[in-house]
């Protein structure tokens, strides 16, 4: 039955691939791989042609915009569309999906991890206390909206998720340090008293890997250190519980009497 | 006799204001302004006992080589005495054709007294009331010259009465051009009196010359000269009389110093406040105000690279000084500071206002800019701003036919382009063919004769040339919309043709983008009809001629895409969809938008396409045509010929705009379109057996008629490598 279908990979390699999605992949006539919004330090393409047991064609930014050849496909066979973290997270789809559902294909969504989902937990704070988030861009000009997000959950006392710019065609991807460094050049300009240096944030690199690292400390320490290579995100902690306080000084090494501050 | 003078003694009466005169010779073509010029060059000079050395031990005729060059580039610093006083005369170099580009202006600028160059057989012609109107324009007073009286004696073979009152016609026509174009104030100031000494005639090609005064303090009369001239006594002629001492005694009477000059001629030269202490120290010629020097000219020196000149208006320059570029908006360090004496630059350490200097190191410096020290960058009005010039309208590829001569070629080119800002020089990456642009198929003639000479004569392929065209449209609507390809974002613009008083107040550079932008409300207002609240929403104006406007209230984000959008539009207006030429009087108005709140849906990748397709959907939506350039023909051509012009002007979809008769000849202004121009030269020049004279310059943009205009689009798609047919509105609109 003529269908599109929207399987999450999750944050690491191609075991990241749930059995239901697997199954969907496996029985779909074509499989897509969209291969521009996210890193997967983990992803071998041949192995997970394997698993699935067929080729699988990577499709850039420009084919899944366009949307319509997909869309084609979807309206007379099984099409798979297999995306780095969870399909509807942090990358959005959505358009590609109200255009299947407006044609009348059937679309079947397969949920897998994303940051917004992994990157809570994984550094010990709790979901329900984090506000908006928004994407740190290169200042190509500089956008102050992550300023104006931090501005307001703060002033609720709420966390800020941050998600670091990546331009996985041009091979270019921002590191924690420039993150940071851009956060405090919106003070600089904005003078809002809302990012300082001594301030407490958590740096997550390659989150849901083998090699995920957590440190949480001054943002002036963070800045200097190599968390090594891709993804990064960054994470500015609002008001704390105090098990979260403790999960930062655990988990991510951060000093006890600075966590304290924020209890 | 060239004079001999020490370099300080050179620059002690530099210094010495009220000895300096600055001029430049102003004629018609073939009038004679080269060979006045010559003569001027070989009679006086400034040459110090070191270079004159050197002078002898050279070869005469390379130093008449180097001399003939230098006199068609440079400005030239002179030596005159008279009445037991020294004067240093700096001649500044005028174009030799016509032209309107603004080279007239600059040189103009930079000069207090122009020596108008009549032949006496000819008269005064268009060209001659041209650059005396342009003269006008910029208070340069002018003196007349009537050349080529050999020509009435010998060829035309007048009684010394006729040849009187050929004379004093030109001097009567002379002075009722001053009485038409002259300011009140100088109408009966700058009328030309021959018994004064304002008036000079003579014979450039043999180098003698008078005004009545000279002959008067000889004893003689003017009978006499012709006298002479008959009996062939032309070595008498160039002894008693000769030519350099009549034009530079006149020019030390009847032209005014710098310090007396700047009084009148910097307030109607200058748009800057008057009563600001730049403005100030402009007006007295102040050697110790801040440094003003306005660059007329830049040419290419083969060793020492940019050779910047132009005049210190106020203050002192020393080598070694950091200069700032008022239109180039950069700092250099002047590197070396220089005069021109004759064909030799020497340098001085330092020199002061009311005189013509040439910089090295300005690399940025082009002809036209405004240099200042970098303190006053903000305190200085710049004499001209970065004008939305018409842009070349016609472009020729060229190869050299050995590749061997290819960098000879290469290092032509690059000099020309610093030397002649108007003319534009580029590499189609494709073919790896140089592509010259110029203003029109007369400005492109003068470059390839220029080239050829400056290559010494290398052997030049050259494509037929092609004429650029404007995308432009009549009709409005919108709004139309934009979809970024990830469909976060949308935008709606409308389009409507920009209104004629607007075309021109950009054209004129009286609106521009960075501009006071209350000022720019305020005369867009009540010179073109502008909405006020639109008028501020101004965002960019574009060196083609269009305008971008944001008209919504308060959108979110907005601020933070304005530049992308900016930037979308610009790239868009170079390219229109019609054929991929630029679009022209294209206003656009940003009336809504929704745009993601993340950064990272709405970077440029996005942003970008969604603007060129609202842009591209709704230009094509609202009658879009195609402008072609036209150009006015000014020309004299006796009346027998004059069917065989009109029957070429006809064939060539011309337009006759007026014709008058002037003596035997007749004066025909018409207007043609450049692709027809082509051959025009040759088929003029045998319709008339060469007996026609005339002038082109660029007039306008026109639309191309609409039995022409598919085909037309359809030919220049083709030649870009384009499918042969335009792209409709709806291959714009996104799903």
């Amino acid at each position: 039955m003529p269908s599109l279908a929207f399987i999450g990979l999750g944050l690491y390699d191609e075991k990241g691939i749930s059995l239901h999605g697997l199954e969907i992949a496996k029985s779909a006539e074509i499989v897509l791989l969209e291969s521009y919004t996210n890193i997967m330090p983990g992803l071998n393409l041949e192995s997970l042609g394997k698993m699935i047991g067929k080729e699988i064609r990577l499709i850039g930014r420009r084919e899944v915009e366009d949307g319509k050849w997909i869309l084609d496909a979807a309206a007379k066979r099984e099409v798979a569309l297999l995306v780095a973290g969870d399909p509807f997270v942090a990358t959005t789809h959505v358009d590609l999906r109200l255009r299947a559902i407006k044609r009348g294909i059937r679309v079947e969504v397969v949920n897998a991890p994303s940051i917004v989902s992994v990157a809570p937990g994984a550094v010990g704070l709790q979901n329900y206390k984090f506000g908006k988030s928004a994407t740190i861009t290169f200042p190509e000009p500089l956008s102050l909206v992550p300023y104006e997000t931090l501005r307001i959950n703060r002033s609720l006392g709420l966390h800020s998720l941050f998600f670091l710019d990546l331009r996985v065609e041009e091979g270019r991807f921002m590191k924690a340090g420039e993150a940071i460094r851009l956060l405090l050049d919106m003070e600089a300009k904005q003078r809002g008293g809302v990012v300082s240096e001594e301030m407490l944030m958590v740096v997550l690199a390659r989150a849901g890997s083998p090699s995920q690292l957590v440190r949480a400390g001054k943002a002036a320490v963070l800045e200097d250190l190599d968390f090594g290579p891709p993804p990064h995100s960054l994470i500015v902690p609002g008001r704390l519980h105090f098990m979260e306080a403790e999960a930062l000084v655990l988990i991510g090494g951060a000093d006890e009497d600075l966590v304290r501050g924020y209890l | 006799m060239p004079k001999y003078k020490q370099t300080e003694e050179i620059i002690k009466l530099m210094s010495n204001k009220l000895n300096v005169r600055n001029i430049g010779t102003l004629a018609h073509v073939d009038h004679g302004k080269t060979t006045l010029s010559d003569s001027l060059l070989a009679g006086a000079g400034l040459i110090s006992q070191k270079i004159a050395a050197q002078a002898l031990a050279l070869d005469y005729v390379e130093i008449e080589q180097l001399r003939q060059m230098t006199v068609k580039a440079a400005n030239v610093s002179l030596l005159h005495e008279k009445n037991d006083q020294s004067y240093v005369i700096n001649l500044i170099d005028t174009p030799g054709h016509v032209d309107f580009t603004g080279h007239v202006t600059r040189s103009l600028r930079v000069m207090d007294g122009g020596i108008v160059v009549v032949d006496s057989v000819e008269g005064v012609m268009t060209q001659t009331e041209t650059v005396l109107r342009q003269a006008m324009d910029e208070k340069v007073r002018p003196l007349l010259y009537v050349n080529k009286v050999d020509r009435l004696i010998k060829e035309l073979r007048l009684s010394p009465q006729e040849i009187l009152e050929r004379l004093l016609k030109i001097i009567r026509d002379f002075n009722a051009l001053l009485e038409t174009y002259a300011d009140p104030e100088f109408k009966d100031k700058w009328k030309v009196n021959p018994d004064k000494g304002q008036v000079a005639f003579g014979s450039a090609l043999h180098k003698w010359g008078f005004t009545l005064p000279i002959i008067k303090a000889k004893g003689m009369k003017f009978s006499d000269v012709i006298d002479a001239y008959n009996k062939g006594d032309i070595e008498r002629l160039q002894k008693e009389f000769p030519l350099h001492i009549a034009i530079l005694d006149m020019a030390v009477d009847h032209i005014p110093n710098p310090v007396e000059a700047q009084k009148y001629r910097i307030p109607k030269i200058w748009r800057g406040d008057i009563n600001s202490p730049i403005g100030k120290a402009m007006l007295n010629c102040d050697e110790n105000g801040p440094l003003v020097i306005c660059v007329n000219k830049v040419i290419v020196d083969p060793h020492a690279g940019p050779v910047v000149t132009g005049r210190i208006f106020s203050g002192t320059i020393h080598e070694g000084e950091q200069l700032y570029g008022l239109m180039s908006k950069s700092e250099g360090r002047v590197q070396q500071v220089s005069l021109y004496m004759g064909p030799y630059r020497e340098i001085c350490p330092e020199m002061a206002s009311g005189n013509i200097v040439a910089l090295l190191g300005l690399d940025n410096a082009r002809a036209g800019e405004t240099l200042v020290r970098p303190a006053d960058k903000d305190a200085m009005f710049p004499f001209e701003k970065m004008k939305y010039i018409s842009d070349p309208v016609v472009t020729v590829a060229i190869e050299p036919k050995y590749s061997r001569d290819l960098p000879k070629l290469i290092d032509a080119l690059h000099k020309m382009a610093i030397e002649d800002p108007t003319l534009s020089v580029k590499i189609n990456q494709e073919t790896g063919e140089y592509l010259i642009a110029g203003m029109g198929s007369l400005h492109l003639e003068i470059a390839l004769w220029d080239l050829k000479q400056r290559t010494g004569g290398i052997e030049i392929t050259t494509t037929p040339p092609i004429v650029v065209y404007r995308e432009s449209l009549t009709g409005a609507g919108g709004p139309f919309e934009g979809k970024s390809p990830n469909k976060h974002n949308r935008l709606y613009l409308k389009v409507e043709p920009l209104n004629q008083e607007t075309i021109d107040l950009i054209q004129q550079g009286v609106i521009y983008e960075d501009m006071d932008s209350k000022e720019r409300v305020r005369i867009l207002r009540e010179k073109a009809g502008w909405d006020n609240e639109e008028a501020k929403g101004i965002w960019a104006i574009d060196s083609y001629v269009n305008v971008l406007v944001d008209a919504t209230k308060g959108l979110q984000y907005i601020r933070e895409i304005k530049d992308t959008i900016i930037q979308a539009f610009r790239l868009n207006v170079s390219e229109g969809p019609l054929a991929r030429e630029p679009i022209r009087g294209l206003k656009v108005l940003l009336v809504d938008a929704n745009v993601h709140e993340d950064p990272a849906h709405r970077g440029p990748g996005q942003i970008m396409p969604a603007i060129r397709d609202a842009m591209f959907c709704g230009f094509l939506s609202c009658n879009p045509i195609l402008l072609e350039p036209i150009i006015k023909l000014d020309m004299k051509v006796p009346q027998d010929f004059l069917g065989g012009v009109t029957r070429i002007i006809a064939g060539k979809r011309g337009k006759i705009i007026s014709m008058d008769q002037v003596g035997q000849v007749m004066h025909l202004v018409s207007e043609i379109p450049v692709s027809e121009t082509f051959d025009l030269s040759d088929q003029l020049r045998s319709a008339t057996a060469g007996k026609a004279f005339w002038g082109t310059e660029f007039a306008r943009w026109s639309p191309v008629p609409s039995s022409m205009l598919a085909d037309t689009i359809k030919k220049i798609r083709e030649r870009k490598g384009l499918s042969p047919n335009p792209p409709t509105p709806q291959e714009f609109m996104s799903m």
